[in-house]
């Protein structure tokens, strides 16, 4: 199996030779990649997982007597085990893999129409990514439940005065991002976590974007479920991860029929497998599941402390040179974020400045980052968001600047 | 009026005085501040193309047989975009824009532009601006 690297002292440029992807030019200018929030690049270790595991004991898994499923079997579940481990997950089988986070929400929201009422509410944060309204929005229309919203402040933070005001004994969930994907705001979720559960809701936190940085330890947040994306933390995409607290993962009745979920089957009555199985349905991404331990292993390996100090240099560094470019304006100002900057210069539109950008091979987003509410609020029709991680360096942010400030120029 | 392919050829000779990409783009800025202007009246949701980042608005009238495009956008690279599309098909017979040849954006170095999955699709607006050639040259029929 392949080895992951190991970084005693933290130097960047030993670290880019781990991502073949980095050294690679666009349109002839070496590439820049500044969209991390979108999706993280891949290092050699998990590579090498990926290509090791279809050369040498690609199998299905769970249910072959031979020696390659059981191979497989176990390279599977030792990946859930780290994954366990990383989130402090009580146990393994709390820890459900899915296809991604959007799959993992509609896992959760579609097991709670079994269990909501009409007159039940749903407390849901105005910093989301829009598809994680939607989930909530048709278990909503499905049990007569009602969605309320925890609306947002100019500086892009949560209004914890109104978050107050709207709970009641009728709440039942709450579901808020650890990390805006849109403004990188880190959310209050200790408190949110704690307050919910004084009136007895559940509390889903939606860690897309904030594993890339932190390591969320679920016990101590309390959290009651808690999802991420694996390609967001080194990993392979159509990897989600869900952890969920054992009792309540027991209440929610499975999400889809089929293979691996089962115990056992007549035409009278199935009866189900237990966690993490009943989840599970079907053969899994059985490489990616593998590829997504080697992923956080290759991330422990530099240590999460490590990387988010390194970041935030990145982001102070970057935010600095940003704001010397006349007319330029961040949203999302909140003092606690993660390395991400979403901005827009005078009135030129993001789309453009993202072009020009591309030209000169620096990879950036640009739009509504899937966050509409967030951008009708600020009354926007986007922003260019500029997402860092610990592979990056400030002589991109350097180049990157001067390309925004020769985007500026050519567009104004 | 000349016809659709020699403004095409005029366009490429335009732009391949330029040695660079950053010309090129700012020539085409630059060719959008020429765009003949929707009416505000038509800049609403019906005039819109779908599938682009940036909001596109174009609108269609059709004068002794021929076609006189208008159109804006909020993104200047978009407006320079629809402004050479516009530049190739405004003044021209419909059943002339339904035939017309779009390689010319390949050469004239805007080939990014023509991928279908591009976020604001070169490709909705060539179909935009032919869908109302089509609906024109069925009036004529």
């Amino acid at each position: 199996m392949a080895a992951t690297t190991s970084h005693t002292t933290f130097n960047v440029q030993d670290i880019r030779k781990d991502f073949p992807i980095l050294s690679r030019q666009v349109n002839g200018q070496p590439l820049i990649y500044f969209d991390n929030a979108a999706t993280s690049q891949t290092p050699q270790a998990v590579i090498d997982a990926i290509v090791d595991y279809y050369s040498n004991y690609n199998a299905n898994i769970h249910r072959g007597v031979h020696a390659l499923s059981q191979e497989a079997t176990d390279a599977y579940e030792e990946a859930r085990i780290k994954i366990q481990k990383h989130f402090n997950a009580a146990k393994a089988h709390e820890i459900i893999l899915t296809s991604g986070t959007t799959h993992a929400i509609n896992l959760i929201a579609n097991g709670y129409s079994a269990l909501l009422q009409k007159g039940d509410e749903i407390l849901v944060s105005a910093l989301e990514h829009h598809s994680n309204i939607v989930p909530w929005q048709m278990l909503c229309e499905r049990t007569g439940a009602i969605l309320k919203v925890i609306p947002m402040t100019q500086s892009g933070e949560l209004d914890m005065d109104a978050f107050a005001k709207a709970i009641s004994t009728n709440l039942k969930l709450v579901f808020v991002n650890h990390v805006s994907n849109a403004l990188g705001t880190v959310n209050p979720i200790e408190h949110i976590i704690a307050e919910a559960h004084n009136v007895g809701a559940a509390v889903v936190i939606d860690g897309a974007q904030a594993t890339p940085h932190i390591k969320p330890d679920v016990q101590a947040l309390g959290a009651d479920f808690y999802v991420a994306s694996a390609h967001k933390i080194c990993g392979p995409t159509g990897v989600g991860i869900l952890y969920g607290k054992e009792a309540l993962l027991e209440k929610l009745p499975p999400y889809q029929g089929g293979g691996e979920m089962i115990d056992q089957v007549t035409f009278e009555k199935t009866t189900y497998a237990g966690l993490p199985h009943k989840f599970e349905a079907g053969t899994p991404n059985i490489c990616g599941g593998i590829a997504t331990g080697v992923g956080l292993d290759y991330m422990n390996a530099i240590g999460f402390d490590v990387i988010a100090a390194y970041e935030e240099e990145l982001l102070q560094y970057a935010t600095e040179k940003l704001l010397k470019i006349e007319g330029l304006k961040i949203y999302g100002e909140s003092s606690k974020k993660t390395a991400v900057i979403s901005f827009n210069v005078g009135s030129i539109h993001p789309y453009d400045i993202g072009t020009i950008l591309d030209k000169l091979g620096i990879a950036v987003r640009t739009g509504h980052h899937c966050a509409q509410p967030i951008m009708d609020y600020f009354k926007i029709p986007g922003t260019v968001r500029a997402s860092f991680s610990f592979y990056n360096t400030k002589e991109e942010i350097d180049t990157f600047v001067k390309g925004v400030e020769r985007a500026v120029m050519m567009l104004s | 009026m000349a016809a659709i392919k020699e403004i095409q050829e005029e366009i490429i000779d335009e732009f391949s005085m330029f040695d660079d990409w950053m010309q090129r783009y700012e020539y085409m800025i630059d060719l959008g501040k020429s765009l003949p202007l929707i009416d505000e009246q038509y800049k609403t949701d019906d005039y819109i193309i779908k599938g682009c980042q940036s909001k596109v608005w174009v609108h269609a009238d059709m004068e002794d047989g021929t076609i006189h495009f208008t159109a804006d956008s909020d993104a200047i690279i978009t407006k320079g975009i629809i402004a050479i599309l516009i530049r190739a098909f405004s003044g021209q017979a419909p059943q002339d824009i339904i035939d017309a040849d779009t390689a010319f954006i390949d050469e004239i170095g805007l080939k990014e532009h023509l991928s279908p999955t591009r976020a604001n699709g070169l490709v909705s607006m060539i179909k935009q601006l032919k869908l109302y050639a089509i609906a024109y040259q069925t009036q004529l029929n």
